[in-house]
């Protein structure tokens, strides 16, 4: 019992302590993840399958980006207007690379077996497949180690909150992020494409007959989440480098983001993300860094076991 | 430019596009490996590197494969004929499923012959290293998939975390047998013989464990579940070191012993196994005979009979009395069964066990051997193991230039989604699980309603 007292006490002072450092770093990276989970979301939506390969979308956005800025930046690091020029420059990168893929994926991995009408279990190992050929092949290409992405910038901190630096990393996400979230809300709101999308994700059949060509749908649909998954994983890339498996665990924290928002809901992805991001961070106060991703799963076990449509309820045939 | 557009709309330039992109990706596979420091490398060498064609003349590889691109285009464009899928079909459809060896002498005499020939085959294999692969690549792949199979092709339920249970399985072994830092239960060493009850034991609990929350959610969840499940195992594996020895594997730090190997001591009968693989490949075989009769009985009862209803359509089956929930979670345990075997053999023989045996990419493996070979026919996934596993490991011991272990992966996702798209039955297709893909492509089933957008 004292052990155990002592174990809480030590543990909370810690979190007292950093509290607003790892909620800085937290809501960053949750960001992050709501981004990835728009992809899943979105495809979720209209198909209502899991996108396995969605994690490869996040590498390759990741790789472009790195050869991009690797091709962009000389010796020496840019100052100024020339970052916020570069930084725009490896998103356009990262998203249209991550958009084309995720096109890609859908012509290869799913149209034939939807053409076919197979069964469900098809598209997933299908596209499980696809997920291990696209990132062993990046791996055999690349090369299989951690590739360090020319910065844009030095990453000091700008400024604090409570006492807790953040960084120009953090800004630039949070930036980047909330500006991409913002528009794709937008774009599936507001545009004709977008309407386009909620006719085929409420009933693909009706929407066909009024007009909507469901394939191009589908495809736009792969491409605007392949676009925000590339831009993660430029954003990833940016603080981590790149390597092969780089999209595999943020994807699985992204859908587990998804999933905590409810599936299906565009707005749910991201306060799905921003909330796993700062659970996961502050966790670190508790457990041994090696545990985090257990953290993770398990919260998504638990949101399926005890509540599986979501914080803001899934939205099946309402995608955003 | 609105002309070039409808060109390259037409079915012939639509099929050289990609006939071309096909050989390009091939290309890239088959080419030499990239570097880190020069990334580049890698794709400029797949098109660039110079070969010799056919052992005839040198050119670079890309001529190569644009002349493959330029066969395929012209096989696909004027020799397949379209429509053999619709004729398929039908006469899927119209003809009774029929099965081989109808004739019951005939097919007895054929399961003689099988055995026969796996009882000769170690003394047909002479190399020491096929003979080792034999049992520990070999052998032991075809009681994993045919494990997964049990809970992907007769249940219908994706596992990705199917490694979870070969690892407990070993590790499990490892604690009875008192190899692990932890000290064994009641301080008692035993023969693995008896670690495989209790082994099997714990898989099959593990396998409720997991099972009785997580089977009640659809699919695609089960899937991402089970994954994360598999990954837990490896990080718990991984990490324990007081317990399970963490990334220095079943001996710890100290490295103190191995898990013994399996003995018999049966009044007047002393026999010891060794690390020759032979008796290992005997043992094996007994138990895959085991497992491919008990796994077929169970196929044709009522139970297997509950699995393909709820496979189908699981409201139907909910609907005439059968409670799904109890033969998923059925089709859980069993199938863990033959891993938790499979884990146990792993363990004596290999002596010590590490966390990086058991990780996600052997899951995925078993699964491509699973799909290859057929999902749901024991046999299909006997061969397909059998089949990619010798593939694999022959890829292993005689490396084409540019190949490297790694790129295992890389055609085993390949595979996985070829065999999906072009024949999602896999080699030898189980007869119910053909009627059931086709039945439901050409608009009978349920899932038709789920993809076509209406809510299940």
């Amino acid at each position: 019992m004292g052990a155990f007292a002592h174990y809480l006490t030590s543990h909370f002072s810690t979190l007292r302590l950093e509290f607003w450092g790892l909620l800085v770093g937290g809501v960053a990276n949750g960001l992050i993840y709501g981004m990835v989970a728009v992809g899943y979301t979105l495809v979720y939506g209209v198909l209502r399958l899991i996108n396995f390969a969605h994690s490869e979308i996040v590498m390759t956005g990741g790789f472009t980006s790195y050869f991009v800025l690797r091709g962009v930046i000389g010796t020496s690091i840019p100052n100024g207007w020339a970052t916020v020029w570069i930084l725009v420059v490896g998103m356009v990168a990262g998203g249209v690379s991550g958009a084309v893929m995720a096109m890609l994926v859908e012509r290869v991995a799913y149209r034939p077996l939807r053409r076919r009408r197979a069964p469900q279990l098809a598209y997933l190992i299908s596209a499980i497949g696809a997920s291990y050929f696209l990132f062993n092949l990046a791996g055999k290409e690349f090369g299989r180690v951690l590739l360090s992405v020319p910065q844009p910038y030095i990453n000091h901190p700008i400024f604090s909150i409570f006492g807790a630096p953040v960084q120009l990393y953090y800004m630039v996400i949070v930036i980047a992020s909330a500006a991409m979230l913002i528009l794709a809300d937008q774009f599936v709101g507001r545009t004709r494409l977008g309407r386009g999308l909620r006719a085929v994700a409420q009933d693909s059949e009706t929407a066909s007959l009024l007009g909507v060509d469901v394939n191009r749908t589908i495809a736009l649909t792969f491409a605007l989440g392949g676009a925000l998954g590339g831009i993660g994983g430029f954003l990833l890339g940016l603080g981590t480098g790149v390597v092969y498996t780089m999209g595999f665990v943020p994807a699985l924290k992204a859908f587990t983001a998804a999933v905590l928002g409810g599936i299906g809901n565009l707005r749910g992805a991201m306060i799905g993300g921003v909330l796993l991001g700062v659970v996961e961070s502050l966790s670190i106060a508790f457990v041994q860094p090696a545990y985090i991703d257990v953290v993770a799963f398990g919260i998504l076990v638990l949101v399926l076991l005890v509540r599986p449509t979501g914080i803001l309820g899934e939205r099946l045939g309402r995608a955003a | 430019m609105s002309r070039i557009t409808t060109a390259l709309r037409t079915p012939m330039s639509r099929r050289l596009i990609t006939s071309l992109a096909t050989m390009a990706v091939v290309a890239l596979m088959t080419g030499p490996s990239g570097s880190a420091t020069q990334p580049t490398v890698g794709p400029s060498g797949s098109f660039g590197e110079h070969v010799s064609i056919f052992g005839l003349f040198p050119g670079p590889r890309w001529l190569l494969f644009f002349i493959f691109a330029l066969v395929m285009w012209g096989i696909w464009s004027f020799w397949l004929r379209r429509g053999t899928t619709i004729r398929t079909a039908a006469s899927t459809l119209t003809t009774p499923p029929k099965r081989a060896f109808a004739h019951r002498p005939v097919r007895w005499g054929f399961y003689v012959v099988l055995i026969f020939l796996g009882v000769i085959f170690p003394h047909l294999v002479t190399s020491q290293y096929w003979q080792s692969v034999m049992v520990e690549q070999i052998a032991v792949f075809v009681l994993l998939a045919l494990g997964l199979n049990v809970v992907v092709g007769f249940a219908g339920l994706l596992d990705l975390g199917f490694v979870a249970f070969y690892a407990i399985g070993a590790y499990a072994t490892a604690w009875v047998t008192g190899s692990l830092p932890t000290p064994a239960p009641f301080g008692i060493h035993l023969n693995p013989f008896f670690a495989i009850p209790v082994a099997i034991a714990l898989v099959m609990i593990a396998g409720v464990l997991l099972g009785t929350p997580t089977l009640r959610l659809r699919g695609d969840y089960l899937a991402i579940v089970t994954l994360g499940f598999g990954e837990i195992i490896t990080i718990f594996a991984n990490n324990l070191y007081g317990i399970t020895g963490g990334s220095y594997g079943s001996g710890g730090v100290t490295g103190k012993h191995g898990i013994p190997h399996f003995s018999i001591n049966l009044g007047p009968i002393h026999y010891r196994w060794t690390l020759n693989p032979v008796p290992y490949y005997y043992l094996i075989l007994v138990f895959v005979v085991i497992f491919i009769v008990a796994f077929s009985l169970l196929e044709h009862s009522r139970v297997g009979r509950a699995w393909t209803a709820i496979r189908e359509d699981e409201v139907a089956a909910e609907s005439v009395g059968i409670n799904p929930l109890k033969y998923k979670v059925m089709a859980f345990a069993i199938g863990a069964a033959s891993a938790g075997f499979a884990g146990v053999v792993t363990a004596a023989q290999t002596i010590f066990i590490f966390p990086a045996t058991f990780t996600l990419q052997v899951s995925i493996n078993i699964l491509a051997l699973v799909i290859f070979g057929g999902m749901g026919s024991i046999a299909g996934v006997a061969v397909g193991a059998m089949v990619i596993q010798t593939g694999s490991m022959y890829l292993l011991h005689t490396p084409p230039a540019g190949y490297q272990p790694a790129d295992l992966y890389m055609y085993l996702g390949a595979l996985l989604m070829v065999t999906m798209i072009f024949r999602p039955m896999g080699l030898i297709p189980s007869r119910r699980r053909r009627r059931e893909i086709v039945l439901t492509e050409s608009g009978e089933g349920h899932m038709n309603e789920v993809l076509s957008g209406e809510n299940p």
